[in-house]
C-alpha cells in the first residue's frame, strides 16, 4: 500500500477514534509533545496506561469479591484509573470512572460490579483501537513516510 | 539357873555371865541413845532432807530400843512391879515403832535407791559438760588463734612477710616440730620449698608436682594427713626419732584473673602451694580435729592475703607506669607546643622581614609609573608592580593561611575581566617560559563571557600557581592552557562525590586545566600534593625552592569558589593535567544571551523557547499522568524532576527548584501538607520555589485550601501545552497565579 493512502487511513481513523468518543483533546495534546527529541512519547505514554490500567482493573476486581468490600481502597483505584485515562484522553473509560466512583460513595456492590464491567470493556475497546492506531503508524513509518499531525480543527 | 523374883538374889555363881550382859545391854542403850542425837546433829546441820518423818520414826524406834535395853538393866535384879509395867509399855511401844518403821522403809528404800540413781546421773550430766566446756574452750581458743594469726597476716602485703608470719604463728600456737610451704615453680611442674620454720633445709629443694599424695592433698579442701617419708615431708634430717604425724593442707593461689565481677573466684585455678606441718618427733600428739580445722582456716586465709598482695604489686606496677607514660606524654606535648610556637613565630617575623622590602618595591614602582617611560619601559615597570603585588599577596595569604584554614577568608567579589586575567597570566609566565624554551599557549573557548563576577585576584593567583608549577615541572615541551565554560557532564568528577555542581542562572562553572609534558607524577603521590609543606619526592630532588604551599591555598582558594582542584597523571615522566572548576557569577540578568546552553534543546512547533533550565519538580503520584505532565514540561525546555511522594518532594526540593507543581487531588497524599512543609523548609522567600496546585476539579473549597496553605497557583487538569506555557510564564512575571483554566 502507498505510504499516502496508508496517511489518508491512519487520518480517518483518528478521526473515527474521536467521533466516538473514544478519545478527546488530551491525545491531542500529547501528539503535540512528541517531536525529534521524543519520538515515541505517546506509545510510551500509552504503554504506561495499559500497564497502569491492567494492574488496576484487577485490583479493582479483586477488592470486590471480597466478602467485606473496602470502598475506600475501591475508590482509590478508580480514582487513579480515572486520573490515567483523563491524563491520556481516554474519554469513555474517563466517564465510566466517574460513575463508578459516584456508586463508590453510595457503597453500592451491584452497581460497582457492573461499572467495573463496563469500565473494563471501555479499557479493553480503546486498547483494541489504540494498537490498531499505532500498528498503522508503524506501517507508514516502516514504509518511509512520517505521522500526519491532527488538526486541532475540533 | 533360872533367877527367883522372890527372894533378893545373891550374886549367882554366873554373874560374870550377867555382868557382862549388863554392860553390853547399858552400851547398846547409849549407842541407842547417841544415834538419834547424831541423826538430829546431822539432819539438822543439811537442811534439805526430805525424810525427816523417816527419822523421827526411826529416832522414836531407837529411843524406844534403847529405852527397853536401859529398864532391862534393872530386871537383872529383882523389881518391883512399876518397873516391870514401864518395861512392858516400852517393849510394846517398840514394838509398834519398829513394825511401822519396818512397813515404812518399804516405802522409802526404793527412794532412796533412785536418789543414788540420780545422783550419778546428775554426775555424768556434769563430767560431759564439762568436756564440752572443755572443747569449746579450745574452739574459742583456736578462733582466737585464728584471728590472732590473720591479723597478723593481714597486717602486712609483703608476701615474704606474710608467709613468714603464717608458719612462725602456726609453729608456735600448734606446738609444731616443722612447717613448710611449698609454692609451684614459674612452669607448674613443680613445687619448690619457698619457706620453712626453722631454716634447716635448703631452699630451693623442689619436688615434682604430680605426686600421688600431692594430687591427693590438692583435691581435697581439707588438711590431710600425709606419711611422714613422703618426699614433701621430709624436711628434717634423718635421725632415731620416731617422727611426729605430718599434716598437708593446700593453699590455693588467686590470681586477679580469678576474681570475675560478680562471681567468687572459681576454684578451677588449680594453682596450688603446698603447706606442709609436722608435729614434734617422738611425742605422742596426735592431729586433734580443730587444729586440722585451724590449719585450713589459715591456709584459706593465706591464700586471700597472697593474692590481696598479688592484686596490689601489679596496680602498683601499672600506677608507675601510667605516671612514666604520662610524664612522656606531657613532654612531648609541650614539645609539639613549643615547636608550633617557634613556627608560628617564625612565620610571623620572617612575613614582617618579607613585607617591609615588598612594600618598597611596590611603592617605588607605583612611583616610577608616573615619570616619564618609554613603552617598553612602562610594560617592565607594570610587570614589576604586577609581580610584587601578587608576591605581597602570596605573603599576606601565608600569615593568613591559619584564617584560610578556619575559614574566615573571604573572597572579595566584583565584576572583573576574565579574559584579561588570563592574559595577564601568560604575560607573566612568558619570561620564564621562554627561559626554559616551553611554549605556552592559551586556548579560551568562545562561549567564554568576557566578564566575570569572582574574587579576581586569588583567582589569577590560583592560575597563575598552576602554570608556574606546570612551567617549573617541565624542563621541555608544551604547556596549554585551555577555559571553557563546564557543562553538566563534565561538571561532575567521579573523584570527588562530593561535588555537586548544580548550574543555575547567573553562575556558570568556569573549567581550566592546564597541561604540561613534564616530569609527571606517580598516582601515589598525587594527593600529597595538595597538603602543606609536603613534597614529593621527585620534586623535593628537583631543588625547585618552592615552599610547598602554593597547590595547598589553591585549594583553598577553589574550595572558597564552590569548585574543586585535582591533578591528573599518568604517571613519572608521561607529563599531569592541572584542572580546576570555580564557580564564577555572571553580570547582568537573566535576559541576556550569555546564558549557559541547557543540553536538551527541542525544537517545537511555536517558535518561542519558553523556559529554558527552568528547574520544576512535579508530584504527582498517578505514573501515566506524571508522565504526560513531564512530557508537557521538557517539552517546554523546563529541567524536570518528578517525585510520586511527599516524603520524595520534600527531600528533593531545593532553592533550585523554581516552581512545584503538586497534584492535589489524590487520595492519600495530602497535597496541602507537602505545600505547607516546603513553605517551613525554606523560610527565606526568595529561595523558595512557587508552588503549584494542579487538580482535577475546581471549586471554591480546593480554592481557598491552596491560599490558605500558601500555594501560589491552580492548574486545572488537563493542561495543555498552552496552558502550561501560559501557566508558567505568568507565574514567573508575577510570582503568583490563580485561577488558570
Amino acid at each position: 500500500m502507498e505510504v499516502g493512502q496508508m496517511q489518508g487511513r491512519l487520518v480517518d481513523y483518528t478521526k473515527s477514534l474521536f467521533m466516538e468518543g473514544f478519545l478527546d483533546g488530551q491525545f491531542l495534546q500529547l501528539q503535540q509533545l512528541q517531536d525529534e527529541s521524543n519520538p515515541d512519547f505517546v506509545v510510551e505514554v500509552v504503554s504506561l496506561f495499559f500497564d497502569d490500567s491492567e494492574k488496576l482493573l484487577n485490583d479493582l476486581t479483586m477488592a470486590l469479591d471480597q466478602p467485606n468490600v473496602d470502598f475506600k481502597k475501591v475508590d482509590a483505584h478508580v480514582h487513579q484509573l480515572k486520573g490515567s485515562s483523563s491524563s491520556i484522553g481516554a474519554q469513555r473509560v474517563k466517564n465510566g470512572c466517574i460513575a463508578f466512583r459516584n456508586f463508590c460513595e453510595e457503597q453500592n456492590i451491584e452497581a460497582c460490579l457492573r461499572c467495573l464491567q463496563q469500565v473494563k470493556q471501555e479499557y479493553y475497546l480503546v486498547k483494541n483501537k489504540l494498537e490498531a492506531l499505532f500498528r498503522l503508524e508503524q506501517q507508514i513509518v516502516a514504509a518511509g513516510g512520517s505521522i500526519p499531525m491532527m488538526e486541532m480543527g475540533f | 539357873m533360872e533367877s527367883c523374883y522372890c527372894i533378893e538374889p545373891q550374886w549367882p555363881a554366873d554373874e560374870l555371865l550377867m555382868k557382862y550382859q549388863y554392860i553390853s545391854d547399858f552400851f547398846i542403850a547409849l549407842a541407842y541413845f547417841s544415834i538419834p542425837l547424831e541423826l538430829i546433829y546431822f539432819v539438822k546441820k543439811s537442811a534439805v532432807f526430805p525424810y525427816r518423818w523417816v527419822l523421827v520414826q526411826f529416832g522414836a524406834f531407837i529411843v524406844l530400843c534403847g529405852a527397853t535395853h536401859l529398864i532391862n538393866l534393872w530386871t537383872f535384879t529383882v523389881h518391883s512391879r512399876t518397873v516391870a509395867i514401864v518395861m512392858t509399855t516400852a517393849k510394846v511401844l517398840t514394838a509398834a515403832v519398829s513394825c511401822a518403821t519396818a512397813l515404812m522403809l518399804v516405802h522409802i528404800i526404793p527412794d532412796l535407791l533412785s536418789v543414788q540413781t540420780r545422783e550419778l546421773f546428775l554426775k555424768n550430766k556434769a563430767a560431759e559438760l564439762d568436756r564440752e566446756m572443755g572443747l569449746i574452750r579450745t574452739q574459742e581458743e583456736t578462733g582466737r588463734h585464728v584471728r590472732m594469726l590473720t591479723h597478723e597476716i593481714r597486717s602486712t602485703l609483703d608476701r615474704h612477710t606474710i608467709l613468714q608470719t603464717t608458719l612462725v604463728e602456726l609453729g608456735r600456737t600448734l606446738a609444731l616440730e616443722e612447717c613448710a610451704l611449698w609454692m609451684p615453680t614459674r612452669t607448674g611442674l613443680e613445687l619448690q620449698l619457698s619457706y620453712t620454720l626453722h631454716q634447716q633445709n635448703p631452699v630451693g629443694y623442689t619436688v615434682p608436682i604430680h605426686l600421688p599424695v600431692i594430687n591427693q592433698v590438692f583435691s581435697s579442701s581439707h588438711a590431710v594427713k600425709i606419711s611422714p617419708n613422703c618426699p614433701v615431708a621430709r624436711l628434717r634430717p634423718a635421725g632415731k626419732y620416731v617422727p611426729g604425724e605430718v599434716v598437708a593442707v593446700r593453699v590455693p593461689l588467686l590470681h586477679l584473673s580469678n576474681f570475675q565481677i560478680n562471681d567468687w573466684p572459681e576454684l578451677s585455678t588449680k594453682r596450688y602451694a603446698l603447706m606442709v606441718l609436722m608435729l614434734p618427733a617422738d611425742s605422742a600428739r596426735q592431729w586433734h580435729v580443730y587444729e586440722l580445722e585451724l590449719v585450713e582456716v589459715v591456709a584459706d586465709q593465706v591464700a586471700v592475703a597472697l593474692s590481696h598482695a598479688a592484686i596490689l604489686e601489679e596496680s602498683m606496677r601499672a600506677r608507675e607506669l601510667l605516671m612514666e607514660q604520662n610524664v612522656a606524654l606531657d613532654l612531648a606535648r609541650r614539645e609539639a607546643e613549643t615547636a608550633i610556637r617557634a613556627r608560628n613565630d617564625f612565620l610571623a617575623v620572617m612575613n614582617h622581614e618579607m613585607r617591609t622590602p615588598m612594600h618598597v618595591i611596590i611603592a617605588l614602582s607605583s612611583l616610577l609609573q608616573e615619570t616619564e617611560l618609554t613603552p617598553e619601559q612602562r610594560l617592565m615597570v607594570e610587570t614589576i608592580l604586577k609581580s610584587s603585588n601578587l608576591l605581597a599577596t602570596l605573603i599576606n595569604d601565608v600569615l593568613d593561611l591559619s584564617s584560610l584554614e578556619d575559614g574566615s577568608l573571604q573572597l572579595e567579589l566584583e565584576t572583573f575581566n576574565l579574559y584579561a586575567v588570563f592574559r595577564e597570566v601568560l604575560n607573566l609566565i612568558e619570561p620564564v617560559a621562554s627561559v626554559k624554551r616551553l611554549h605556552v599557549s592559551l586556548n579560551l573557548a568562545p562561549d567564554l563571557p568576557e566578564y566575570a563576577i569572582g574574587d579576581e585576584k586569588r583567582l589569577m593567583q590560583t592560575i597563575l600557581n598552576v602554570v608556574s608549577n606546570a612551567v617549573k615541572f617541565s624542563m621541555e615541551g608544551s604547556i596549554s592552557i585551555t577555559a571553557f565554560v563546564a557543562k553538566s557532564e563534565s561538571l561532575r568528577d567521579s573523584r570527588a562525590p562530593e561535588f555537586y555542581p548544580v548550574p543555575s542562572d547567573n553562575h556558570f562553572y568556569l573549567r581550566v586545566q592546564v597541561k604540561d609534558s613534564g616530569s609527571g607524577i606517580s598516582p601515589q603521590d598525587i594527593h600529597k600534593l595538595f597538603t602543606k609543606f609536603a613534597q614529593t619526592q621527585s620534586t623535593a630532588t628537583r631543588n625547585s625552592g618552592g615552599s610547598g604551599l602554593g597547590l595547598a591555598i589553591c585549594k583553598r582558594f577553589v574550595n572558597l569558589m564552590e569548585g574543586h582542584i585535582w591533578i591528573e597523571s599518568e604517571g613519572l615522566g608521561k607529563g599531569c593535567t592541572a584542572i580546576f572548576i570555580v564557580k564564577l557569577g555572571i553580570p547582568g540578568c537573566l535576559n541576556e544571551s550569555k546564558l549557559p546552553i541547557m543540553p536538551r534543546m527541542s525544537t517545537t512547533i511555536h517558535s518561542q523557547i519558553a523556559f529554558p533550565g527552568l528547574k520544576v519538580l512535579v508530584m504527582d503520584e498517578n505514573g501515566v499522568s506524571r508522565m504526560v505532565t513531564k512530557g508537557l514540561l521538557v517539552h517546554l525546555g523546563c529541567d524536570v524532576t518528578m517525585v510520586s511522594s511527599s516524603d520524595e518532594c520534600l527531600r528533593v526540593v531545593s532553592h533550585e527548584h523554581k516552581v512545584v507543581l503538586i497534584d492535589v487531588c489524590v487520595p492519600g497524599i495530602d497535597g496541602y501538607e507537602t505545600a505547607m512543609r516546603i513553605h517551613e523548609k525554606f523560610t527565606k522567600h526568595h529561595e523558595r520555589p512557587l508552588i503549584v496546585a494542579l487538580t482535577g476539579n475546581t471549586d471554591k473549597v480546593i480554592n481557598e485550601n491552596c491560599m490558605k496553605v500558601g500555594m501560589d497557583g491552580i492548574v486545572l487538569k488537563p493542561v495543555s501545552l498552552d496552558k502550561m506555557r501560559s501557566v508558567l510564564s505568568d507565574l514567573l512575571e508575577h510570582q503568583v497565579l490563580f485561577e488558570a483554566i
